[in-house]
């Protein structure tokens, strides 16, 4: 197997990344409240919509980064 | 029930009748040789990052989702918006582990879960156990997106009794059944560009007017009851409804791609790299989803329940009518055709999808496995066709003679069930360390002790565990696939063990999972 292969197809680090993801949203203690609004948004809304979009941009950059 | 809705009923029959003519005209689309079964029921494994992204996401996120999940934030707030952490959780599984399952069954030319674990571990059983899953998991999914069909129709004003009253669904099938026949899997990809573009010009168009029109989202929280509004915290002892909302999140994103219309998305894509694109393209979906849900609360808001000319609608149709009534409330009727079309069309999709899935698994790994062993390609394909056709049939009896209920809680069961493949399918794609008869004998644990625990709490997705005077509610499947996992761990050197025989042949090497 060459390095390019092993690169692919085998662990990297940047792969650690997707763990931010699930600890960010599977933890309701952390946004389970109304507080601080945004434009009339309850917290527990927004900040698991505004995940929707960290994550995709986490993907995004785990992509660029192992991917060639 | 209002009357009918003239102007929306023409602009609804209308692109109906257009992604009717699509369906078929699909045939010719990338054009391939449809007697082959990777042709029909994997469009040649030709599609590129965008064709997969409306592909995907038009065969996840379903007609069904599109009412159910607001319908579940009207009647109990917050616990609906699981429906976001999981569709965030789903892609670093579709990132790290399907890439290397696309390539491994394009290599061996594997067109179903059953396929791969048949050549993997060697054991026609197991795969038979995969394949039962599939279907049985599937079937109760078809059947619920004609639920999808049967809440706009009933919206568009079209009412009757017995035979008149299904007839619109009847239609609607049986142009299904006849474009994915002849098309097999370019149709619905085809349909779900058309329908992707709907639903996102709905979807942005409300969630900018229906809070303007209602006063801004302040306003509309407002009239969220405060019970409602927040997940409530767990008392002493339990991790209460905290537990289950994480629990849901993952174990729905575990299942998910287990699926056998996930998996027919997946493997239609022309690469790898168009799958890993993928993950970080179809948050999109995400995204509009948990606009979706936002819906429910709008609907709370606009106080479309206690509106008279939707009082019928409720009544039919329960918290399921909460979006149709809010888009009939807010939107003139051209637009509401719109809508609606694209929730109709929304349905037909990921329909189409599950039963060419479902005809995939029967042809290959049943059929073909324990019937006709040496079939033509041709004889291969045209069975599909038919069994595509036998399992739509089958959803449409269903949700004719059968209360919506039970699909509902079917299609419950079916996530705990389809979720006992997990060890198997994305294991295996990692390791062969697994003894064939340790993962049947996990498998039918872990759909033992799942289907035993729904029918003990209701046919509800929560099990309260007790643990040393703890409580820990949560997702089932979760739960289950953990007792399954074990199990398959402790027996696997017992059964290596006692086994005089060798492991039976594992097809495929380690270079196979690697572009």
């Amino acid at each position: 197997m060459n390095s390019a292969q092993k690169k692919r197809g085998g662990w990297s680090w940047w792969y650690l990344l997707f763990v931010l993801q699930f600890v960010a949203v599977l933890w309701p203690p952390f946004y389970n409240r109304a507080e601080p609004r945004w434009i009339g948004i309850p917290f527990f809304y927004w900040y698991q919509m505004l995940w929707v979009i960290v994550s995709a941009v986490t993907t995004a950059v785990i992509y660029l980064a192992t991917d060639d | 029930m209002q009357d009918v809705n003239w102007i929306a009923l023409t602009i609804f029959v209308l692109l109906f009748a257009m992604i009717t003519w699509l369906g078929f005209a699909a045939a010719h689309w990338r054009k391939g040789d449809l007697d082959l079964l990777h042709e029909w029921g994997l469009g040649g494994r030709r599609f590129g990052t965008v064709i997969t992204w409306f592909l995907v996401g038009g065969d996840v996120y379903t007609a069904y989702t599109f009412i159910a999940v607001p319908a579940l934030a009207f009647g109990q707030g917050a616990v609906a918006f699981f429906a976001v952490p999981y569709t965030i959780v789903i892609y670093p599984f579709l990132f790290l582990v399907f890439p290397r399952l696309w390539n491994v069954c394009r290599k061996h030319g594997y067109v179903t879960s059953g396929d791969f674990v048949r050549g993997r571990f060697g054991n026609r059983w197991l795969a038979l156990a995969i394949a039962i899953t599939g279907i049985v998991a599937t079937m109760p999914y078809i059947a619920l997106q004609l639920v999808g069909i049967q809440v706009v129709v009933g919206a568009l004003g079209i009412s009757g009794h017995g035979f008149a009253a299904d007839l619109p669904l009847i239609i609607a099938f049986l142009v299904l059944a006849a474009f994915t026949y002849s098309s097999g899997l370019r149709a619905p990809a085809s349909i779900a560009i058309v329908k992707d573009i709907l639903i996102y010009i709905t979807a942005f168009t409300a969630i900018i007017v229906i809070p303007v029109e209602l006063g801004g989202f302040g306003k509309i929280f407002a009239a969220v009851p405060a019970q409602k509004l927040l997940l409530p915290v767990p008392g002493p002892n339990t991790t209460g409804a905290y537990g289950s909302y994480a629990t849901l999140a993952l174990g729905s994103a575990l299942a998910l791609f287990l699926y056998p219309h996930s998996l027919t998305g997946i493997l239609s894509a022309s690469s790898g790299h168009a799958i890993r694109r993928n993950a970080a393209m179809l948050p999109g979906y995400s995204f509009m989803l948990g606009l979706l849900a936002l819906f429910g609360f709008f609907a709370i808001a606009a106080g479309v329940s206690s509106l008279p000319e939707y009082a019928g609608g409720f009544k039919q149709f329960g918290n399921n009518f909460a979006v149709p009534a809010l888009l009939l409330h807010s939107f003139p009727s051209w637009f509401v055709g719109i809508a609606f079309a694209a929730i109709g069309i929304g349905a037909l999709v990921p329909a189409a999808i599950m039963s060419i899935a479902a005809a995939n698994l029967y042809t290959r790994n049943i059929h073909r496995e324990f019937i006709n062993r040496n079939p033509s390609d041709r004889q291969e394909s045209q069975m599909a066709k038919w069994v595509s056709l036998v399992v739509k049939f089958g959803a449409l009896i269903f949700i004719l003679f059968v209360p919506t209920q039970y699909a509902i809680q079917l299609q419950l069961l079916g996530g705990i069930w389809i979720i006992q493949t997990l060890p198997s399918v994305m294991l295996g794609v990692y390791t062969r360390w697994f003894n064939d008869w340790a993962l049947l004998l996990g498998w039918a644990a872990g759909t033992f002790a799942g289907t035993t625990m729904a029918i003990a709490v209701n046919l509800k997705p929560a099990y309260p565990l007790a643990l040393g005077g703890y409580t820990f509610p949560g997702y089932i499947a979760v739960y289950t696939v953990i007792l399954n996992l074990l199990v398959t761990v402790v027996l696997t050197p017992v059964f290596n063990a006692l086994s005089a025989r060798h492991a039976p042949a594992d097809q495929t090497a380690a270079a196979d999972y690697f572009a």
